[in-house]
């Protein structure tokens, strides 16, 4: 079995454990993947799987060409990503990867795209702390000094300053799998995963 | 359907009965004593209900050898038995914050008669 799934961010709920604990999970949701191309050794130097996920609306004719040796229903995946293996013998194209690749209990890294936060200053991107509201204060979310003055006469590399935060690849390692609905099509892990609801997130057994 | 209502759906209790601010309730509740598993009561008046569905809080107030005690339970937990209504109270507001600062007499509420 490849190591991975493309998902999508349903959301958060909670589900009770039968020891009254209360677990916060993440639903996500992976209808069945197919592989679309193999990445070989000799052909690409390296082994991988590509794998595609649900239904393109629109194909470009350089897409779809890509694709034409495949199935008629799986022509046209929405996401294509790759998934690393040691090797591709024993896979095929075509070939269903459901969630049933996990089970509750395994570990799980997700990757996916964080929220864009657009520019944000440095209070709530590297949690400085603010100035004095009143008294004649100027400075409430000023990011303060950024260094000595003449010398060195720069500011350092690095020096942390407001900016663009967010849109980042975000990879949460780790991540209990608590349940799985086959059913569904539903995996369900432990704690947060990143992105807006909706999003895509690649699912693979922790390294 | 949006499996995460269907997920949450699943999980509720249906024998949950209607509980309101200011209601004398008798919550049961499994707790674990070293190996054996006994039923603990708590009985007292709701003084708050939070969050809806699955979600659903209820804090209970009761003096405990004249300590006052106030419990959170989620409504919709398996480690919470059952919860019984025992009487219903008249409660005016929605959090009966109120009854923190009384003691005695004055920390009761009127009951509320049928029909009214």
């Amino acid at each position: 079995m490849p190591a991975g799934l493309i998902g999508r961010k349903l959301g958060m709920t909670r589900i009770f454990g039968d020891d009254g604990s209360v677990v916060p999970v993440s639903v996500i949701e992976a209808t069945p993947n197919s592989v679309t191309r193999l990445r070989t050794t000799e052909r690409d130097g390296y082994a991988a799987l590509q794998v595609g996920a649900g239904t393109a609306k629109r194909q470009t004719k350089p897409v779809a060409g890509q694709f034409k040796e495949l199935d008629k229903g799986l022509q046209k995946p929405r996401h294509v990503r790759e998934f690393r293996v040691e090797s591709t013998d024993g896979y095929e194209l075509g070939q269903q990867v459901d969630v049933s690749l996990f089970a509750p209990g395994d570990l799980v890294d997700v990757t996916g795209v964080s929220k864009g936060h657009g520019f944000t200053g440095t209070i709530a991107r590297h949690h400085f702390k603010r100035g004095p509201k009143t008294h004649g204060s100027t400075n409430i979310r000023q990011p303060g000094s950024i260094g000595a003055g003449t010398t060195p006469g720069r500011v350092f590399r690095g020096t942390r300053m407001g900016g663009h935060m967010g849109d980042d690849r975000v990879t949460v390692k780790k991540m209990q799998v608590v349940k799985v609905d086959a059913e569904r099509n539903l995996i369900l892990v432990k704690g947060a995963v990143p992105g807006a609801r909706n999003a895509v997130l690649l699912v693979q057994k922790a390294k | 359907m949006d499996p995460i209502k269907e997920l949450e759906r699943e999980q509720l209790r249906s024998d949950v009965p209607a509980i309101a601010s200011g209601d004398t309730v008798k919550v049961s509740v499994k707790v674990v004593e070293g190996s054996r598993e006994r039923i603990q009561i708590f009985e007292g008046t709701v003084m708050r209900l939070r969050g809806g569905g699955l979600n659903q809080r209820v804090t209970v107030r009761r003096i405990a050898s004249g300590v006052g005690v106030e419990r959170t339970f989620m409504v919709h937990a398996p480690r919470v038995e059952k919860i019984e209504i025992v009487r219903h109270g008249v409660a005016r507001r929605a959090q009966l914050y109120f009854l923190r600062g009384r003691v005695g007499k004055s920390a009761t509420l009127r009951e509320r008669r049928p029909g009214r």
